[in-house]
């Protein structure tokens, strides 16, 4: 059969493709409907939550954290309960991360303030003196990209369902409701922050990433 | 033309009967020097600002570690390794098939396309990448309008492989396409099913950014899907294209056969089920079921025995030959990038026993143990054939005997550097992660395992150092090869002519 196979690409070809997805076929398609389902309670990610989240992938925070707390004691006792699968339910993509060069970041709201962050993200060697860490100054002067955090919001809504504008969900509204909406948040947090420049920009109707980093950052609990 | 039919039909043809067109390969072969180059220059720079984070301040917001790292990794993947693969694909295939590019204008425009899609695709990729614009999907960071040009770089890759095959006059597949054909179909499927995304411009009727896309798949589903690929890229970018190398370049380079065909069966088809499966060993302990987990840590023990049946082969294959391992430097790279094939296809296994991951997984263990496959597999075996082939498609000898040497041991000495100290910053962090006192409370806040790190990672970065220093040495020699190194007349027949 071998060296049939061998003789006839095309057959060949179709044999390594039906050895190579039934793999795929198995282990990924049977559980696929009952892993996305979020645990009870779950709200999807506000407008600014997303931006900030668009900033953590940007500045690509995946390289060094992870966001994936594995059943161990030793994990529970230094980051909060093991996670859930349905926590992650309106997480596109996941965020796991594969190295903790720094630690876990799965409930870093439960155990860090806007405050630190800010400090951190300025000058990481101000709060944790050995840290490795580089300085994210920029995030404080470049604005979060609101718009296409919008137009993320909007697309999970409709494709996916996700729970904006429902009882019990997150409001959504149109452009103009989600910028004033992420505003009002941003105001919120850059009145916990000192930095003259981001409560300036703020303060002119403008969201540094920063401000939009510290929203997701509070919100991972 | 002469041919030569042996009486089962086979079509053998006298040496240097077809002249071959490698306008293509030796396209493919620069962009490999390049990028190999830029790639490893990255990963030296970053593997330093992990041991002296000053460094991550020579260009402002777009040289950070994390900006530079998936920078470093798409490189050496997409550009060093891919264009490696091409290169010899289009070597290769056409010396197996026995047919020349020349023969067809169609496949020869096809090839040339093929280069240059790629090669403005890849410029594109690395500029998207540098604005920080990402799926931040590892090795999937690229948004869809790049993902778009990829597929269609694949589509034509493989029109041309197809087309070659098609017109060629050994009827009989050899062990290197059957692994250049698994090349293709294994990332086309993988490649498409992960990178599903919807862009949200069009889908929230324009808004935003047109770059941007979110993934059709959320949470868990993503992971499993992302590990699925990401491991599997894996095999069939950085093992199975690597494998067909091997299969050719070392019995042409050493003039031995094949040792067994058998084996090469058993290890062909017994990797290409076995693989897919061991995806979800990225994922244990994490929130995908439980069977899952063991099904990836099972099948990644499983996955030893055709590892090692094809490294095996290889070794085999040079049996009563050994004293070529002293007289030909590329015979060298060639058995000790076999060798550390073997190394690494240990050492993942063990790291997918779910007792062993625990402490494993999130450390530097895991840079190591890819490290010592890309490094001395994939590299070592990439520049081994690209020094093979270079004396037949430049017609020169190969510029430096005594540079292959030097750059031999340099890159070795670099490679056991990179994975000892990071076996010992993994499993040391991973241990101190987990360590507790007398009465049960955690020993180490996180930064103390951070700290303690630091010889080790100032050790990595001096074996990137060494690395890249003889990397410079491969692209040097092969520059002057190409350049200033003597005219060769006929084609050697086996061993490559050097000075």
């Amino acid at each position: 059969m071998f060296h049939w196979l061998e003789k006839n690409p095309f057959f060949f070809a179709v044999g390594v493709f039906l050895v190579i997805a039934f793999a795929g076929l198995i282990e990924i398609l049977p559980n696929f409907a009952e892993a996305s389902r979020p645990v009870v309670g779950l709200k999807p990610y506000t407008v600014l939550e997303l931006a900030g989240k668009e900033v953590y992938k940007k500045d690509n925070c995946i390289a060094c954290h992870s966001q994936l707390i594995r059943p161990f004691k030793s994990e529970t006792d230094r980051y909060g309960q093991y996670s859930l699968s349905g926590e992650y339910a309106y997480d596109r993509p996941f965020l796991w991360g594969s190295k903790r060069t720094g630690p876990d970041l799965h409930r870093i709201g439960n155990y860090r303030s806007t405050d630190w962050h800010e400090n951190h993200m300025w000058d990481p060697k101000s709060v944790i003196p050995q840290s490795i860490m580089p300085a994210y100054k920029h995030q404080f002067s470049n604005i979060a990209d609101i718009e296409t955090a919008y137009a993320e919001a909007v697309t999970v809504k409709k494709l996916f369902n996700t729970p904006y504008d429902v009882d019990g969900g997150v409001a959504l509204g149109s452009w103009e409701d989600a910028q004033a909406a992420a505003l009002t948040e941003a105001k919120a947090i850059a009145a916990d922050m000192k930095n003259q420049d981001v409560k300036d920009l703020v303060a002119n109707g403008q969201i540094p990433e920063i401000v939009a980093l510290i929203a997701y950052m509070n919100k991972l609990k | 033309m002469t041919y030569i039919f042996s009486n089962k039909g086979v079509c053998m043809q006298s040496n240097a009967a077809l002249e071959y067109d490698y306008s293509v390969a030796k396209l493919f072969t620069y962009t490999t020097i390049l990028f190999g180059i830029l790639g490893m220059l990255i990963g030296t720079l970053i593997a330093a600002q992990m041991a002296f984070p000053e460094l991550n301040y020579f260009f402002g917001e777009y040289g950070t570690f994390s900006r530079l790292r998936p920078m470093h990794t798409n490189i050496v993947i997409f550009g060093f390794t891919l264009s490696g693969i091409w290169a010899t694909a289009y070597y290769v295939s056409q010396r197996v098939l026995k047919v020349s590019m020349a023969e067809s204008k169609f496949l020869m425009a096809l090839g040339k396309i093929h280069f240059w899609l790629y090669f403005f695709g890849a410029l594109a990729a690395v500029i998207t990448l540098g604005m920080g614009i990402t799926q931040a999907k590892e090795y999937a960071v690229f948004e869809w309008p790049i993902d778009v040009v990829i597929v269609l770089i694949w589509v034509i890759w493989g029109l041309s492989l197809f087309g070659l095959i098609g017109i060629r006059r050994e009827k009989s597949l050899y062990i290197s396409m059957w692994y250049y054909i698994a090349t293709f179909l294994g990332i086309a499927m993988l490649y498409l099913f992960n990178n599903m995304a919807v862009p949200t411009y069009f889908a929230s009727g324009g808004y935003g950014s047109i770059f941007h896309s979110v993934s059709m798949y959320s949470g868990t589903n993503d992971a499993l899907v992302q590990w699925w690929y990401g491991h599997n890229a894996v095999a069939f970018g950085f093992t199975v294209p690597i494998i067909a190398m091997i299969y050719y370049f070392l019995p042409k380079e050493s003039g031995q056969a094949v040792y067994s065909y058998k084996l090469s069966l058993l290890s062909f088809w017994g990797l290409m089920f076995v693989y897919l499966w061991a995806g979800s060993h990225h994922l244990i302990w994490s929130t995908v079921p439980d069977w899952m987990q063991t099904m990836g840590s099972i099948f990644s023990v499983v996955l030893i025995l055709p590892s090692w049946g094809s490294a095996i082969n290889m070794l085999l294959t040079m049996k009563g030959e050994w004293n070529q391992l002293t007289e030909n430097p590329l015979i060298k790279l060639m058995v000790l990038a076999s060798t550390f094939y073997m190394l690494s296809t240990i050492e993942g296994p063990i790291q997918s026993i779910k007792s062993v991951n625990a402490i494993a997984h999130f450390t530097d263990w895991i840079p190591g143990h890819v490290h010592d496959g890309v490094l001395g597999w994939v590299v070592f075996m990439i520049m081994a054939a690209l020094f093979h082939m270079a004396p037949r498609m430049f017609k020169k000898e190969i510029y430096s005997k005594k540079l292959i040497d030097m750059q031999f041991w340099l890159q070795t000495t670099a490679i056991v550097l990179y994975f000892t100290s990071m076996w010992i910053a993994g499993i040391t962090q991973g241990m101190m992660w987990r360590a507790v006192d007398e009465y049960g409370n955690l020993m180490y806040s996180f930064i103390d395992t951070v700290a303690v790190l630091h010889p080790y990672y100032t050790i990595r970065a001096v074996a990137g150092v060494l690395y890249l220093l003889g990397f410079f040495m491969f692209a040097y020699n092969m520059i002057l090869t190409m350049t200033a190194a003597k005219k060769i007349d006929t084609e050697p027949q086996f061993r490559s002519p050097m000075a």
